[in-house]
């Protein structure tokens, strides 16, 4: 359980030997929103408040929340597909933030993404074998056309697909096929490192396992890191190791899965847990539901202090001056709220 | 007592270039009265079709109920002249979408939407209506009802929508609300409150709800009845119990085990559904679940399996129950 020993060190604590594959430390991603002719500054949405984390190699990170609380956004950014307002972002210890184009395009082979939606995700103009093959073009691998699909055709194959499905469009195939062209394609620069956004919430739940198991597979014949952004806490607590909760731009709750199913501290994170359905209607008739009240407010006018005060149960009045830091409850297990 | 709502062999069909589309072919069930009852099932599995096809919302052409009869409180909705069904529609059957943002009307206020339906089908004065309006958004937890009324639904969260369309479903007094996918497109933590508000509120003015989810978890919490459905037909039926632990058709099975599940140990490996569903646009010969089944046999092949009792209230469309019955007393 290396996993588990290297997680325990964190956030904030002093660097373990053996070094995080992904070290992400006090991220900000603001956006400004521009308005009126000359596009004057009308407001900051703070999508990613000042958030850290490490992903050790091989371990897959969960990063939880609803619409809107910046999870896409911190995944973006570690892609650096935005440009970060200030933090910074280890890759093996180098940071991305202000890389040149030149080693961020050679950091960029050894991360890739798959995204939600298989419709829109993939061009409907290329067949599946330019799209699997297009970022070994681009990286200049198997620059030899012959060898390219050969490649295509073995990637095909892992993720479960025949490979005649090459010379086929996108919309000749299924939601759960082209979401595993974008599988395959994720894989074809041999990544160590992927960044799964919502990456089965738009399936059906019998493609789904097939795809979460096809994503569990590929985890262990490879030993990939997974950045797993979800709203769906079944899924994540199935696939993940560890668990980071995010609220409005903010890390809320961080720890190994077990723990944070079992003993969720933040409000929020029971909030959370709580409003999940289990699929047995006897069990759910022994479940007390309090839903929470209120909903998320605008992260352009995020409430003072504590971000979640005007929905906490157990708010007090210094919860709406101070911001909460994350500290450690139990090995590994952080929480950002003074009153647990 | 007759139930409220009883649905018989209704087959909804779309002509298509690919040919027709058999969204819908022949199920049947019914709802009480008060009764909330889950219809599960995939997309493309027809759950959708069937519900609009109860209002005759299906689009004609390309779409058409071909055959079977919807009655609905002593009276045959297929029958009805356009002008009695749309008595129907929004009276004495309501709908709440599962898109907050596309089902309310931009360029009208949330009073004008409220109230529209009320003056038409309670044919009350815009006085009255208006009062109730405001006693409506209240009940469905929306502050300042007096000053929402004036406002559009751009204004609005997607969760403060869907309690609009909740309030606009109970405005006209229905005897049975149709939700597709209400909460589909909310956050988790609102999706709970939109749940819990169905619940509260169709109990208390005791109106039956169908619910159309895929999500089994909402079903398992909410319904008293669940029906599941696959490839255009009802495949289990069955109380929310006899569906979740007794389940006695392969694909119910089949789903609860692809499912993460909250309550199991973490890490257990799920079983997936191979394959995909079938095509519609052609014809399926046999149970058209075959492909995907583990228990498929010739029979399955030949024969298109009818729904049949296997328990009082619990029925299912499979030659092989026995087999499941015997492997899930063994499994039990």
């Amino acid at each position: 359980m290396t996993v588990v020993a290297e997680a325990m060190v964190l956030p904030g604590a002093a660097l373990p030997a053996a070094a995080p594959l992904i070290e992400v430390n006090d991220l900000k991603m603001h956006f400004t929103i521009a308005a009126g002719i000359v596009r004057k500054r009308a407001a900051t949405v703070k999508a990613v408040d000042g958030v850290s984390f490490t992903i050790a190699r091989g371990e897959t990170l969960g990063l939880v929340g609803e619409s809107g609380c910046g999870k896409t956004t911190t995944g973006r950014c570690i892609l650096r597909l935005e440009n970060p307002t200030s933090g910074s972002i280890l890759f093996e210890g180098q940071n991305l933030c202000g890389m040149d184009r030149g080693s961020l395009n050679e950091k960029r082979q050894r991360m890739q993404v798959i995204f939600q939606d298989p419709f829109s995700s993939l061009n409907p103009r290329m067949k599946v074998g330019t799209i699997i093959g297009e970022p070994m073009k681009v990286h200049g691998i198997h620059p030899n056309q012959k060898e390219r699909e050969a490649r295509v055709a073995e990637l095909l194959s892992v993720c479960g697909l025949n490979p005649k499905f090459m010379d086929r469009y996108p919309h000749e195939m299924s939601g759960g096929q082209r979401q595993r062209v974008g599988i395959a394609r994720a894989l074809a620069l041999k990544p160590e490192f992927i960044v799964c956004d919502e990456a089965v919430s738009a399936l059906d739940v019998s493609i789904q396992a097939q795809v979460i198991n096809l994503l569990e597979d590929l985890r262990d014949q490879f030993n990939l890191s997974y950045l797993f952004i979800s709203h769906d806490l079944s899924v994540v607590r199935h696939l993940c190791h560890r668990v980071a909760v995010m609220y409005l731009g903010r890390l809320v709750e961080i720890a190994d899965a077990d723990e944070l199913f079992n003993n969720p501290l933040h409000p929020y994170t029971q909030a959370l847990l709580d409003a999940v359905p289990i699929p047995d209607p006897e069990l759910e008739k022994g479940r007390t539901h309090k839903a929470m009240k209120g909903e998320i407010p605008s992260p352009i006018n995020p409430p003072g202090g504590c971000v979640f005060h005007p929905r906490c149960p157990l708010a007090v009045d210094s919860c709406q001056k101070e911001v909460p830091q994350l500290r450690q409850m139990t090995a590994g297990h952080w929480v950002a709220c003074p009153r647990v | 007592m007759p139930a409220l709502l009883e649905v018989d062999n209704l087959h909804t069909q779309f002509d298509t270039s690919a040919g027709t589309v058999r969204a819908v072919d022949g199920i049947a069930y019914t709802v009480d009265e008060g009764e909330t009852v889950g219809i599960v099932g995939e997309s493309g599995c027809g759950k959708s079709v069937g519900a609009l096809s109860i209002l005759r919302l299906i689009p004609d052409p390309p779409g058409r109920i071909a055959s079977g009869s919807i009655r609905f409180d002593g009276q045959d909705l297929l029958a009805l002249s356009d002008a009695d069904i749309r008595a129907v529609r929004g009276g004495q059957i309501a709908m709440v979408f599962q898109e907050p943002m596309t089902s309310l009307n931009p360029v009208l206020t949330i009073g004008q939407q409220l109230c529209e339906g009320m003056q038409l089908h309670l044919k009350i004065g815009a006085d009255a209506a208006q009062a109730r309006a405001v006693e409506l958004l209240d009940m469905v937890g929306i502050s300042e009802a007096a000053r929402r009324l004036q406002q559009y639904p751009h204004h609005l969260s997607g969760g403060m929508r869907q309690r609009v369309m909740i309030a606009l479903a109970l405005s006209c007094k229905p005897k049975l609300i149709i939700a597709d996918e209400p909460t589909t497109a909310l956050d988790v933590t609102i999706q709970a409150q939109i749940l819990e508000l169905m619940r509260d509120l169709t109990q208390r003015f005791g109106v039956a709800l169908i619910i159309i989810t895929h999500n089994l978890g909402v079903v398992a919490r909410y319904a008293q009845r669940v029906n599941v459905m696959y490839a255009g037909k009802i495949v289990e039926s069955g109380t929310a119990t006899d569906i979740y632990h007794r389940p006695v058709h392969p694909y119910t099975l089949g789903l609860l085990r692809s499912i993460p599940r909250m309550d199991r140990p973490r890490g257990e490996r799920l079983i997936p559904i191979n394959g995909q569903p079938p095509d519609l646009t052609q014809e399926i010969t046999g149970c058209a679940y075959r492909p995907r089944c583990g228990f498929a046999t010739d029979q399955c092949a030949r024969e298109t399996p009818k729904l049949e009792t296997v328990a009082t209230g619990h029925a299912t469309a499979c030659f092989e129950k026995a087999q499941l019955e015997r492997l899930l007393k063994v499994a039990s």
